[in-house]
């Protein structure tokens, strides 16, 4: 097997592993008041410490959730209410085009069913945001703006965002700025407090960890309203018994990913580039979509001019390759990368694309098997797309 | 043989798809997704191109342990089948669309881009049995597709695989639960997939628009009503005629034909519903196309009762004499040649309905 999507989750570590089932073998809701109920609270609130001090964060920023998409949602969401709650002229939403589903999908509930205000910012050729949009924008809905949400990398093409410059900009407008870091933990430096910015999610299966947990980091100072009431666990503004064996497994994964951040990224992107030379090699007319720097050092993405995406996936798949179209396919109708559109690519390019993505355990032999494949798949995606052109 | 398994999130098609694994094939499973919005289509039970059908069919594949995918056919069903419906009702014609989407559909478009991509065969759950290139009726006849089926080349047959013919529905069900499908009980498809409410007038004219025209006597030429689309009748049809007098003779009328030109809907007696000769355009023949006269039965609806008939070729139609007279024979359906076999009716050949008529008197 050839796994090259650990953008989508990648193997546990086995430290993680471990951490996981030796808590799991105890009994403990960390909300009880007793000694059981102690012990659970002591193994999370030490998580929440060594995440804290992973991430650049203080323990109190940090909120348990059910991992990205939660963490997403609860910022988006939650910021968008308190800020208008206190002034009701501030419904605004700064976007960028490429954000990933958990936060477009929630911006656009908020326009559709809690009266916000969006603007969607673009991005360059590159997928990188346009700061000059993003300028414009604060200089013209000043004071009707909740809150701005622009990605740390981006989970298709692996951009990278300049997190603090649009952190320094939001600041100056005193708007707070949340950042979706959910492919970026571990693979770059990401630091919550030099970042500025006001919230920050994180999940655990991206980089080791177990899937069904993640947090928000969240600024004290920062309002957000809960989207779950219930128990008032994790500062009232996410209720919820805790997953104290998720937890601790996650806090190990983010501690060792971010402590092995360097020598992982450097490793990742000389077998990336080897990866990107190869393919063009075997197929010469593959498009690498994103930048060349300033790029997740696992992700690689392309485009098969003349294929669909699905066809190679299907192909790759059936040959022990697996990798992903990169694209949100809700068991429906496929649609084409709002990413890839929203970078200037017409809707053919946009079907036509793979994205490979390089983990911990990736090797050069998983390329070696990709390079074998690709040739053949490609020339078969590329007949099956010209019958269907009838 | 490499096959691709089409699945539509029913019993038939899961248990088709197992059948093929065990009979020795390489089997991928792949869902049409067919409606560029999912929730406007009719949803679990009665229809097959919803979300929850898509699940059914996923977890179908999983428990048969194959690979399974979702194919995005949206746009060619749209125009091949959905955009054709509406369009052969606006001719007053009445198509049938599941018919079409076997024709343009699951062994075209979905066929070719099988093969395109290294498959040998599309493997289907429709009852109908198929050796040899002959197509024969599914063992259940209440339950037999071969009237859809009968449109196929033998090009797109011969890269057909239909395991069920030889079983009843009920065995088909029997032997889903036996293999641990979750779908084994699940309600049978009816109706047109993409009319969400079923309520196919409706459908019609919201994308025709209201085309008032006037309901006429066959026999007086006497207006005996209006109608808001012609569109919307069907040959045969007597509910739903709204006439505001009653006819001369005092009888029920029926809808003996629809007339776009003049939008004109004509209704008469029962005994004028007759015909006896029926002309079909663009014969596609299983067998060696005929040189001289065929006698065989003819189908001409879907689940419609068969009639002896002589059928002579002429260039790319058909002609068949009925040897008794057949009642609501719509243009747009099929006709279908069958050549009665006591081990299942084989299929000679087919073609689309152009014209019906009486040719003789008191034939039965």
């Amino acid at each position: 097997m050839t796994y090259l999507d650990h953008a989508a989750t990648t193997p546990m570590r086995p430290e993680a592993l471990e951490a996981y089932l030796s808590v799991a073998r105890e009994v403990g809701n960390a909300s009880s008041l007793h000694a059981t109920g102690r012990r659970a609270r002591r193994v999370v609130e030490e998580s929440r410490e060594r995440i804290a001090a992973a991430l650049g964060a203080r323990p109190s920023e940090v909120i348990f959730t059910s991992g990205g998409t939660e963490s997403d949602n609860l910022a988006v969401k939650g910021i968008y209410w308190a800020r208008r709650a206190v002034d009701p002229r501030r419904r605004r939403i700064l976007a960028s085009a490429v954000e990933h589903h958990a936060v477009l999908d929630s911006v656009a509930w908020l326009e559709q069913r809690e009266d916000a205000e969006v603007t969607w910012l673009p991005v360059d050729r590159t997928g990188r945001l346009d700061l000059a949009a993003l300028d414009e924008a604060f200089q013209r809905y000043a004071d009707e703006i909740a809150l701005v949400t622009v990605m740390w990398a981006n989970n298709e093409v692996g951009t990278l965002q300049p997190v603090e410059q649009i952190a320094e900009i939001a600041a100056a407008y005193g708007v707070p700025y949340h950042t979706d870091a959910i492919q970026a933990v571990g693979q770059v430096p990401v630091d919550f407090s030099a970042s500025k910015a006001a919230a920050l999610s994180v999940t655990g299966h991206k980089l080791g960890g177990p899937t069904g947990v993640g947090a928000l980091i969240l600024r004290a100072d920062v309002a957000c309203e809960p989207i779950m009431h219930g128990g008032g666990q994790e500062r009232d503004v996410r209720s919820g018994t805790l997953d104290v064996a998720g937890i601790a497994a996650t806090a190990v994964a983010i501690e060792a990913a971010v402590k092995t951040q360097a020598e992982s990224a450097a490793f990742l992107t000389t077998l990336r580039e080897e990866l990107i030379r190869r393919v063009g090699e075997a197929v010469p007319s593959a498009v690498l979509n994103g930048p060349r720097e300033q790029r997740l050092p696992g992700n690689a993405h392309f485009s098969f001019p003349g294929c669909e995406g699905d066809a190679l996936l299907m192909l790759l798949d059936a040959q022990g390759i697996e990798c992903s179209t990169g694209s949100a396919c809700s068991a429906g109708v496929a649609q084409p990368s709002h990413v890839l559109l929203a970078m200037g690519a017409d809707e053919d390019l946009a079907r036509s694309s793979l994205r490979f993505s390089l983990g911990h355990t990736s090797t050069r032999a998983d390329i070696d098997a990709l390079v074998k494949a690709l040739p053949g798949a490609v020339e078969r995606a590329r007949a099956a797309k010209a019958v269907s052109r009838h | 043989m490499r096959v691709l398994a089409a699945m539509s999130g029913g019993v038939d098609s899961a248990v088709a798809a197992a059948r093929a694994v065990e009979a020795g094939h390489e089997v991928v499973g792949v869902h049409l997704a067919l409606s560029r919005n999912p929730q406007t289509y009719r949803s679990g039970a009665r229809g097959c191109c919803t979300l929850e059908d898509a699940r059914d069919a996923r977890r179908a594949a999983d428990v048969i342990g194959i690979p399974f995918y979702v194919w995005d056919m949206a746009e060619q069903f749209h125009t091949d089948v959905v955009e054709d419906f509406v369009a052969e009702y606006a001719a007053g014609r009445t198509p049938n669309p599941c018919l079409r989407c076997n024709e343009k559909i699951k062994f075209a478009a979905v066929l070719d881009r099988a093969v395109a991509l290294g498959f040998d065969a599309v493997v289907t759950g429709h009852h109908a049995r198929l050796e040899n290139g002959v197509l024969r009726r599914s063992v259940d006849l209440a339950k037999d597709q071969s009237y859809v089926l009968a449109v196929l080349t033998p090009e797109q047959l011969s890269r057909a695989l239909f395991p069920l013919g030889n079983s009843t529905k009920a065995e088909v069900r029997a032997e889903a639960a036996a293999r641990g499908l979750a779908v084994a009980n699940k309600p049978d498809s009816h109706d047109i997939c993409f009319i969400a409410d079923g309520d196919t007038r409706r459908f019609l004219a919201e994308r025709l628009g209201k085309q008032p025209g006037d309901i006429v006597d066959a026999e007086t030429g006497e207006v005996l009503g209006r109608h808001d689309g012609a569109y919307a009748y069907t040959v045969g049809q007597r509910r739903g005629l709204g006439l505001t007098r009653p006819a001369p003779d005092g009888q029920r009328r029926y809808v003996l034909s629809i007339t776009p030109v003049t939008n004109t809907v004509t209704v008469g007696p029962a005994s004028a519903l007759d015909v006896d000769l029926v002309r079909g355009k663009a014969a596609v023949w299983l067998t060696e196309k005929p040189t001289e006269p065929v006698e065989c039965v003819v189908q001409m609806r879907a689940h419609g009762e068969t009639i002896p008939a002589t059928v002579t070729v002429e260039g790319t139609d058909l002609v068949a004499r009925l040897h008794r007279p057949a009642r609501g024979v719509a243009a747009g359906q099929a006709i279908v040649l069958y050549q009665p076999d006591p081990d299942g009716d084989i299929v000679l050949g087919s073609a689309t309905i152009d014209q019906a008529s009486r040719q003789l008197v008191n034939t039965a």
